[in-house]
């Protein structure tokens, strides 16, 4: 490959996770890498969106609600739509369900608390250009932080997303068994992170730009970002 | 013609409504007083211009659909009252 990715992360007020992933990409995969202002109308040159983890517009009236209609949502809509690659994280995947480009919603945890937690996330498909780097199947070990994160869906999605194989993430135990009791949040049949028919567009809650060295007690997030550096060296 | 709209914005029947849940066990240590089937939700105001009660109506249930509730898990409803002119 001769030229760098231009990776854009999306500042809106309240995301707290901007900064990490913008390390990630600056200094961990080395690419090129620029914060886009909720307010901004246009990306510029980008070839993948990030939409961090936070509590945009303050999760005010719904997780993500707010943020759909700033005026930059409107640009990664288009950007999403001509094929660009997007990935949510944690309220990145609320405002993905939110502006419609992921089917579903993103409801409050079961249990009514904020969880801030090591999980572990089966990799169901690797069939996307965000896990193409894992083994089907693999478990990886990847934090959460969230007090919304009770996926839901109604039958005929749910089954529409089986069919499409667009399931790629759900919680499961050590040993990739997806059970109840590794289910931190009451999402739908344990589903942690989904991705669209088109294969472009993913959010996921857990966060795997917090999991990217072992100081921060797993390095398995990288295998996220690898696989979207890698999908870019196949295309060129 | 100046209106008033109420909104009340509720999760689907069909979902478990677990901040209801948790109100109806705290309710519950008051001791049995038949009360279940608790469900939180939200109400939402405000006033708006428009030149018929209908026009009003459909400006109300636009906002509704697009921003204030989510099909995927909430309901909605709404009222429209005519303001009196000063």
């Amino acid at each position: 490959m001769n030229s760098k990715i231009n990776f854009g992360v999306v500042v809106f007020p309240g995301s707290n996770c901007d900064f990490d992933a913008y390390r990630v990409a600056d200094e961990i995969l080395q690419q090129n890498v620029k914060y886009i202002w909720h307010k901004d109308s246009t990306l510029g040159a980008v070839d993948v969106i990030i939409l961090p983890g936070g509590f945009s517009y303050g999760d005010y009236l719904r997780t993500g609600a707010i943020a759909r209609f700033s005026p930059v949502m409107q640009e990664v809509v288009k950007f999403a739509k001509n094929g660009g690659l997007v990935i949510g994280l944690c309220n990145g995947f609320q405002i993905l369900t939110e502006c419609g480009l992921l089917p579903g919603v993103l409801m409050r945890n079961k249990s009514l608390k904020f969880i801030c937690d090591f999980v572990n996330l089966k990799v169901v498909t690797k069939n996307t250009p965000f896990t193409s780097e894992c083994l089907e199947d693999e478990v990886l070990k990847i934090p959460i932080a969230h007090g919304d994160g009770n996926y839901f869906a109604d039958e005929e999605t749910l089954k529409s997303l089986k069919e499409n194989d667009q399931i790629v993430f759900q919680y499961c135990n050590k040993n990739g068994e997806v059970t109840d009791d590794s289910n931190p949040n009451g999402a739908i049949q344990n589903i942690a992170g989904i991705i669209n028919k088109e294969r472009n567009v993913l959010g996921m809650m857990p966060h795997p730009e917090r999991a990217v060295r072992s100081i921060l007690g797993s390095t398995d997030g990288l295998k996220v970002f690898n696989s979207i550096v890698e999908s870019f060296i196949f295309q060129s | 013609m100046n209106y008033k709209a109420t909104i009340e914005i509720m999760l689907r029947e069909t979902i478990l409504d677990v901040q209801g849940k948790a109100v109806e066990q705290a309710i519950r240590t008051f001791g049995d007083n038949g009360i279940n089937k608790v469900r939180v939700g939200k109400k939402i105001t405000f006033s708006l211009s428009a030149e018929t009660q209908i026009n009003a109506e459909n400006a109300v249930k636009t906002i509704c659909e697009k921003l204030l509730a989510n099909p995927v898990m909430e309901d909605f409803n709404y009222q429209v009252e005519q303001l009196n002119q000063n």
